[in-house]
């Protein structure tokens, strides 16, 4: 685990030294930022300045938006959403069912204790259960494919109960992401 | 950007170490077989002219196999009819004496003579004779030892076999193909996606495997010749687990196509898919019988993962293993008359082995995550995946869990599986006329 560990540190730390600019690290999702309030004095009549785009926030992207979250999580050898997580699921529902155009792939991820081809069959069933919950408040079956990672996309590679827990673990990811 | 730009630039490192995706494996021994037959392998005549040489590969087969006691020959080679001296072997605690020769023509082909004496009674038990091009040497040095095991045993050799397994370096993933004692390895496919499941046709001309290359599971034939892949089993959800039957036309997978995993069956080069069992649980890893009457495989319909056999014609599943609340990944040996599978002991995963007429199962492995049994063609052996401070490796245990072997490769190696016999170099059996 360790070893593993290391490994992906070297390889992040190689990728570093060769990048000429650093990336920026990604925006941790778990803060969400403050509703942006539009609060911009009324326009002066008649000026010729360019004025600026008011960004249309994706509410998939808004990190304020329950959209945002795409990870539903699902209790060590259960498979039913949890009601916990059902308010996040029934969102994204209501956002296929209103956005036809909208397709999803939701990936089911299992922990690695155990045969990787049952683990992919586990996925498999958590994804469906997402896919269930969305068809349950109108998305329509075209708009979702479930598919499964098994245990071989794990997000988290400890051997703990955090780990296990994260993993255990059903993503909505959207068409063209 | 940020995953291309990163994937991009490990597919770079990638390429920039290909000496560690070469390295051979490595084994080490770890126990030994009850009964071990004393013999000598002397050194063949006129076998400083190979650029290889032979008898070291034939000897390190045999004792890896825990089944020989290799006798100490001091560097003697005697003459191909070494009659007048059995006694002194005999005397040197060899039971049989193995001898031969080898001629090198001018293309380089070499011609190679092996015969096998017991010392005792002064019989000639055995004579081949392989021809071989000088990249074909080790090829035919463990179908030489695949004899002498024969021979000595009873039970046909697997030396020249080889082995398939997922290797996984960095983030880079290859599905190798490795002699069966580890060496030359070959990656015969690589991806930046998780490759699964591989699983070698019948007659070892083709492997099914599972690839992510396109976001989510998908089943592909390699043509190992042609070296060219197509999906075969490519439906909406998930696609896995493919399991060959014995004509090679048919492969066993699983699909989602009505939400769960089911097991279906496709033509092995793709096309529609039949319903093979309709149950309310998973259902999945499915192994036909060699006989092609059965299909074994993994269901949770009772409530835990079980295994379970069901004609493959279609027809109601009989529930075999009733010990453990986790009991998946079966695997038939090539007599039929036995499943290896993996069961949970106490939290430890282990590879296990259950008698289909006694219903006796045996756990033989001692590792806490071991995974993907396969059978060795002659039944003997199980290769499996392992685990050593925490990486992935692979190891061998003799059925009747006594001989233990540990293979190490670079990086994380899974998914491992035991090739058919195939590829195998003519073998003339010669006659002895003192």
């Amino acid at each position: 685990m360790m070893k593993k560990t290391l490994a992906s540190l070297t390889v992040l730390g190689l990728l570093s030294a060769c990048a000429s600019t650093p990336s920026a690290p990604t925006a941790p999702a778990a803060e969400p930022a403050a509703p942006v309030v539009e609060s911009k004095p009324a326009a002066p009549v008649a000026d010729t300045t360019i004025q600026p785009v008011k960004p249309q926030l994706d509410p998939l992207k808004d990190p304020a938006n329950v959209l945002s979250k795409r990870g539903v999580y699902f209790d060590f050898d259960k498979y039913d959403v949890r009601a916990d997580q059902a308010a996040l699921v029934e969102a994204h529902g209501r956002y296929l069912a209103a956005n036809p155009s909208r397709s999803v792939r939701l990936e089911g991820n299992a922990d690695e204790r155990g045969s990787r081809e049952y683990n992919l069959a586990l996925g498999q069933k958590r994804a469906e259960a997402v896919r269930q919950a969305l068809g349950a408040v109108g998305a329509k079956e075209s708009q979702i494919e479930a598919v499964s990672n098994g245990e071989e996309k794990p997000r988290a590679t400890g051997r703990d109960e955090a780990s296990y827990a994260e993993n255990r673990r059903a993503d909505v990811i959207y068409n063209g992401e | 950007m940020m995953r291309t730009l990163l994937s991009r630039t490990l597919c770079l490192l990638a390429l920039l170490l290909p000496a560690l995706a070469q390295a051979d494996v490595t084994i080490e021994i770890t126990g030994a077989g009850a009964r071990q037959f004393p013999i000598a392998i002397a050194g063949l005549n006129g076998e400083p002219a190979l650029k290889e040489a032979l008898t070291p590969i034939i000897r390190a087969n045999l004792a890896r196999s825990g089944r020989f006691k290799l006798v100490e020959t001091g560097g003697a080679v005697p003459a191909e009819n070494p009659l007048a001296e059995l006694p002194a072997w005999k005397g040197r605690g060899a039971d049989s004496l193995a001898v031969g020769s080898v001629r090198v023509d001018a293309a380089g082909t070499a011609y190679i003579r092996l015969r096998v004496f017991d010392t005792l009674s002064q019989q000639h038990l055995g004579g081949f004779e392989i021809v071989a091009k000088p990249n074909q040497l080790r090829r035919a040095a463990h179908q030489l030892a695949d004899q002498i095991y024969e021979l000595m045993t009873g039970d046909k050799g697997v030396f020249s076999t080889r082995i398939a397994y997922v290797q996984k370096q960095g983030k880079r993933y290859s599905l190798q193909i490795a002699d069966a004692d580890g060496h030359n390895p070959q990656a015969v496919l690589s991806s930046n996606e998780p490759i699964m499941s591989p699983s070698w046709s019948p007659d070892g001309s083709r492997m099914a495997y599972v690839s992510f290359e396109r976001k989510k599971p998908i089943v592909y034939v390699l043509d190992l010749y042609a070296g060219s892949a197509k999906a075969v089993a490519n439906f909406k959800g998930s696609n896995s687990a493919p399991a060959w039957s014995p004509d090679g036309r048919t492969l066993a997978v699983t699909l989602t196509l009505d939400g769960i995993s089911q097991l279906y069956l496709i033509p092995s080069d793709g096309g529609q898919a039949r319903r093979l069992q309709r149950s309310a649980g998973i259902d999945t890893e499915a192994s036909f019988s060699p006989d092609g009457r059965y299909v074994v495989f993994t269901s949770d319909r009772g409530g835990s993962p079980q295994l379970y056999r069901a004609p493959a014609a279609g027809g109601e599943a009989e529930r075999l293993s009733f010990e453990g609340s986790y009991n998946v990944s079966p695997h038939y040996s090539a007599d039929g008359k036995m499943l290896t599978f993996v069961r949970r002991e106490n939290g430890a995963f282990r590879v296990a082995t259950l008698d289909l007429l006694s219903r006796q199962s045996l756990t033989l492995s001692e590792g806490g995550y071991d995974e993907s049994p396969s059978f060795a063609p002659n039944g003997k052996l199980i290769l499996y995946a392992t685990e050593v401070g925490g990486r992935g490796t692979l190891a061998m245990v003799s059925s009747d869990g006594l001989v233990k072997q540990r293979l190490s490769a670079e990086g994380d190696v899974r998914e491992p599986a035991w090739g058919p016999y195939t590829g195998q170099l003519p073998l003339t059996r010669l006659s002895f006329n003192p």
